[in-house]
């Protein structure tokens, strides 16, 4: 026992020294929350716990006395009582009024925890198998609309650039584009889901919300410092669960919104960039990217896919058969299988990386696939 | 019947009275087994068999996340893994170890000749085996393994291959096999007690069996309700659970919880009884608050039937409903607390030993009890949305199953072999695979407490860096743990095979019906004729 | 001792409880169903009843958002307008626009969805394209209405509103139009 013990001795420290700053590098304790709300959590769960460890050392105190010196080996003849009224109404009413003392700020933080109102900001975080997509519906930067995926290279997820993985301090937690809030406004997040259920959890805003496919939930948050938090899906989802993490890039009024100005800008561009007209190898080393992002994670880096579960590319008919099939399959994807929908895409990743999978590993049909001819199907 | 009235202190019985008893042999002993005593063991090994079956399965876990990166398995089959290591553990190792030690000793300890319906139970087992064959071939059909988790939530549920259907009828018949075994078992205790064997007389293992029984008749159904809905929404075109036809997908885990909450204290409940049978025992005291513990177990029962949704703080519900289940689940705490209160006031001035039942049980109420503290601090409503899905939660529920109902269950085992066999096991080694099982286990779950609180969610193959220190300690501490069952399955192989000849009452303390009135080993039919009961 | 009688009885009575509580496994659905529609929690596609409070409560602004996805269709289907301040009783229209972008005709339901979710029973939905099934020809664009009037109940805290809609593609739906249109819920 005298391991647990010291596990326990080190638990119990680490709750009670918790503002100090040196013991969350050993990350004993949850992470150091930057919201009011958050705070108000971190407090209830050290005091629900300190007062655990004080009854859970009386109760084990008593037991350990007993093992100690109750014991046969020391003589100890056996008490035959085995009643006592007064002692078990007491153990009884006592719990009960602790439990009805810790009711009490439990529920006053759940009510404040649950009040959605008067956000300044909306957002809708859309789970897909597995991406997030983030609207924003209400606020400064209404209509701002993206996809986040996992910017992690498979390489360092897979094995073959260790070095990468071991150098990287966000290995897992990054993404291509993350969501942007400005500081000090209530931010209104809804959750919902493409597929399956998903989780939105960023531990240091202390919010978590299932994602249903079908339902809108909402939970909020009002970040206190500008900085860059990163969660991850909480709720199971299939193959890529642990592969979509979420980052809240929380900046000051003025940054976001150039933030803002600098995305609707962004969006104008890429409706003129289109008409670029791209080679095939242009189109190629795009596609890889597109490809490392999107499809990989199925379908493998090699193109062989997973058997009896994700077919293969190289040498599939639907890669080396007329282009407008292969397009079609990419804009409307599969039902009742996992292969979504890449409509979200835009023309010139969706030609980049047709193009690729067309010129990749044992397939050579040599074609370079225009953006327009995604356009024309779309 | 010379059985019947034998007190174990006078008179042994001749080695040649078993064949008196028309005992079958061979494959057919087993196969048509009618007996109670072989219809236990065979729970018995089958569950030990179930258990290295999903201990595997946890190693393979624990392997792929001894470093980040993704190393030795895929996602998907990584899915699979802790899918059918929960189910495999929950339904196929704990549950049946339980079943075992009720169809061994409720007969013996109420004085009764079998169970009530001796075929039922035969049929009862030997639904077991095909259940497990449909879990384990689960991982070969096309596309593995489903890897839905072992709560197998839908809409992910009605998206996964055809191991989805394999693993909702071992769930049929696993559903179907408990409901028989715990309709004898009830039949058992309030019909077949002998003379003078009052209710509130019983040991406290039969109590909790029965309170255990009627949760199993109450909720298994549910949940085989809410796989067939599962089933339909996959195969006919139903939309329980789909919101494009007006179903839910939240409704599935109302449904699943309302089978699932009381499912925890269905595996806790019986482990409550073994260790209130040890602990007295080796204490050489009577149990403390005998009534208090019985009402304290009812009530642990019942409420469980009102706090499902606390398992769903962040599906989304009203925000009163979240206070309803968060005061509900904190009131449980209290039955909860008078239950350890009763075992420590149990040792307070005993006259204690430490052989390695009573070891096991110790460490089951030190470990069990946390375990609970953990409980208490999730169910605090805005704590658990935090720590909701998180290594935290998966920590928690290892100290209930593992410390609690796996530890409970050896101490049972260690404190019984001796009666079923007739022979004792090696203290020594028992004592050793005590502490092996105690450190490895608190190296493997104490430290998920910490990577939950820092936020690593559970059931992923691969995380962030900062998680890596602990999950390489917590996987070591699985092996260790693993290997450690070796040492049991040693232990008890040599207890059969060259164990010393035990006394019919080894334990001093002991002093239920199987100690005192049988011999050891306890003879193939016993209490033919009632025994009297002062 | 063994009195077989007895013990058959007991057998039958839990193995009808059992067999009853496989049914009220069954039984929670519509449970459910109706504890969503009393408390408001995912009230799906019935129109109000009857218009509750005609009083209009000028004193009060809340601020209604409108969302709208469309899953497992390749439908476009956005709000014409996704904000709006109303006052408690009044009557309020609100347009949403659907495109069927695919290359065949398709159903679709909508189904509707509140955040937060207890501000559903307050959201009375007199008119809802969600009452029924949508076909939209390959295509075809709709512009289809919403007509509602929130309830002069609605607790004081809440002044913010989402009302989301997700269409949903019906499998194997009938595609004439006249029998599409009578497939109400």
């Amino acid at each position: 026992m005298r391991n647990l013990g010291v596990n326990k001795w080190i638990f119990a420290v680490a709750s009670l020294l918790s503002s100090v700053a040196a013991w969350a590098e050993y990350n004993l304790n949850l992470q150091t929350p930057h919201t009011l709300l958050g705070q108000k959590i971190y407090d209830l769960h050290t005091i629900v716990t300190i007062i655990c460890v004080i009854i859970f050392v009386g109760v084990f105190g008593f037991m350990f006395y007993a093992v100690f010196h109750h014991r046969k080996s020391v003589g100890h003849k056996a008490a035959q009582f085995h009643e006592n009224t007064a002692v078990e109404v007491a153990w009884t009413l006592i719990p009960f009024v602790i439990l009805i003392a810790l009711a009490i700020p439990a529920t006053g933080t759940l009510i404040t925890m649950r009040d959605t109102t008067e956000a300044d900001i909306t957002i809708k975080a859309t789970g897909y198998q597995w991406k997030w997509g983030y609207d924003y519906l209400k606020g400064e930067g209404a209509s701002i609309s993206f996809y986040s995926t996992l910017s992690t290279p498979r390489a360092q997820i897979d094995g073959d650039d260790v070095a990468g993985r071991q150098a990287n301090p966000h290995y897992l937690l990054e993404t291509d584009n993350n969501v942007v809030v400005p500081v000090g406004k209530k931010i209104r997040i809804l959750t919902t889901a493409a597929d399956v259920i998903h989780a939105w959890y960023v531990p240091a805003l202390s919010v978590k919300q299932d994602a249903v496919p079908g339902f809108i939930r909402d939970t909020w948050f009002k970040a206190e410092q500008p900085g860059i938090y990163r969660g991850q899906c909480a709720e199971l989802c299939g193959k890529q669960h642990g592969f979509m993490p979420i980052v809240v890039e929380v900046m000051t009024a003025e940054k976001y919104t150039a933030w803002v100005a600098s995305q609707q800008t962004k969006a104008v561009a890429a409706k003129v960039d289109p008409d670029k007209n791209w080679t095939l190898a242009e189109l190629k080393t795009q596609g890889e990217k597109v490809f490392g992002q999107n499809c990989a994670a199925c379908h493998q880096a090699t193109g062989m896919g997973v058997p009896g579960a994700f077919p293969a590319l190289s040498g599939s008919k639907v890669v080396n058969g007329p282009q407008q099939d292969q397009i079609k399959l990419l804009l409307n994807g599969k039902q009742g299988t996992a292969m979504n929908s890449f409509k979200h895409l835009s023309d010139v990743e969706l030609a980049s990386v047709i193009t690729y999978t067309r010129n990749s590993w044992s397939n050579h049909t040599g074609e370079a696939i225009s953006s327009a001819s995604i356009k024309a199907q779309r | 019947m010379e059985a019947v009235n034998t007190h174990a202190d006078h008179g042994h019985h001749d080695r040649g009275h078993d064949d008196h008893d028309h005992k079958p042999t061979g494959l057919k002993r087993w196969l048509m087994s009618t007996n109670h005593k072989d219809i236990g063991t065979m729970y018995l090994w089958f569950s030990f068999f179930m258990f290295i079956v999903g201990g595997i399965m946890a190693l393979v876990i624990r392997s792929e996340l001894f470093q980040p990166g993704l190393q030795i398995v895929k996602p998907e089959f990584f899915n699979s893994m802790t899918t059918y290591h929960g189910l495999i553990m929950v339904f196929g190792a704990i549950m049946p170890a339980f079943v075992g030690f009720a169809n061994w000793l409720i007969p013996m300890q109420i004085g009764a000749a079998d169970m009530a319906f001796p075929r039922m139970n035969n049929l009862s087992f030997w639904l077991l085996p095909p259940a497990a064959f449909l879990l384990i071939g689960a991982q070969f059909a096309p596309g593995g393994g489903a890897g839905v988790g072992w709560t197998l939530y839908a809409p992910l549920s009605t998206q996964a291959g055809p191991a989805m259907d394999l693993t909702i009828f071992a769930i049929h018949i696993l559903g179907m096999s408990s409901i028989m075994g715990s309709i004898n078992i009830i039949t058992t205790l309030l019909n077949m007690r002998a003379p003078g064997m009052a209710l509130m007389k019983m040991p406290m293992f039969c109590w909790t069996w029965l309170i255990t029984a009627y949760l199993l008749v109450a909720v298994m159904p549910v949940l085989a309700g809410a796989v067939t809905m599962t089933l339909t929404d996959r195969h006919f075109g139903t939309h329980f659970f789909n919101a494009a036809g007006g179903g839910d997908p939240v409704l599935y885990q109302h449904i699943f919880w309302f089978f699932g909450h009381p499912e925890v204290y269905i595996i806790a409940i019986p482990a409550f009884g073994v260790v209130s049978q040890v602990i007295p025992a080796f204490s050489r005291k009577p149990l403390f608050g005998y009534a208090s513990m019985v009402y304290a177990t009812a009530s642990i029962a019942i409420l469980s039937f009102m706090v499902w949704a606390h398992h769903m703080y962040t599906a989304g519900m009203p925000v009163q409903a979240q206070l309803y289940f968060m005061y509900a689940t904190v009131l449980i705490a209290v039955p909860t607390g008078v239950k350890v209160f009763n075992w420590v006031a149990t040792m307070w001035r005993g006259s204690l030993t430490f052989e390695t039942p009573m070891l096991f049980a110790i460490g089951f109420l030190f470990l069990f009890t946390l375990g609970g503290f953990t409980g208490l601090v999730l169910s605090i409503t805005p704590v658990d949305v935090q720590l909701h899905d998180t290594y935290y939660v998966v920590a928690h529920f290892h100290y209930v199953m593992v410390a609690g109902a796996l530890f409970s269950a050896f101490a049972g085992i260690y404190f019984w072999l001796p009666k079923w066999t007739g022979r004792m096991y090696d203290e020594k080694l028992g004592r050793i695979h005590f502490w092996l099982s105690l450190v490895f286990f608190n190296l493997t779950f104490f430290v998920q407490h910490f990577l939950g609180l820092a936020g690593m969610p559970r059931r992923i193959p691969d995380y962030a860096l900062q998680f890596a220190e602990f999950n390489a300690i917590s996987s070591v501490g699985a092996f260790g743990f693993g290997f450690s069952q070796l040492l049991f399955l040693y232990i008890v192989i040599k207890t059969i095979t060259s164990g010393e000849k035990a006394p019919d009452r080894p334990w001093e303390g002991a002093d239920s019906l199987e100690w005192t009135h049988l011999p050891s080993p306890a003879p193939f039919h016993s209490f033919v004729e009632p025994p009297v009961i002062k | 001792m063994i009195n077989k009688r007895a013990n058959n009885r007991m057998m039958t009575r839990l193995s009808i409880f059992a067999a009853g509580m496989f049914g009220f496994g069954f039984l929670l659905v519509p449970f459910y169903e109706k504890i969503c529609e009393v408390t408001g929690v995912n009230n799906l596609i019935k129109p109000a009843v009857a218009v509750v409070n005609t009083q209009v409560d000028v004193s009060r602004w809340v601020s209604m958002e409108f969302d709208a996805n469309a899953h497992g269709l390749n439908w476009e289907f956005k709000p014409v307008q996704r904000t709006m301040k109303v006052h408690p009783g009044e009557m309020v229209q609100v347009e949403y626009d659907v495109t069927n972008k695919g290359d065949r005709a398709t159903v679709g339901q909508a189904i509707p969805s509140y955040g937060p979710n207890h501000a559903g029973p307050f959201v009375r939905k007199l008119e809802c394209f969600c009452f029924k099934q949508q076909l939209l020809q390959a295509g075809e664009t709709k512009r289809m209405p919403v007509q509602f009037v929130l309830d002069g109940g609605l607790p004081a805290d809440l002044n913010t509103i989402t009302l989301s809609y997700t269409f949903f593609e019906v499998q194997g739906a009938s595609l004439k139009p006249t029998k599409a249109d009578g497939v109400n819920s």
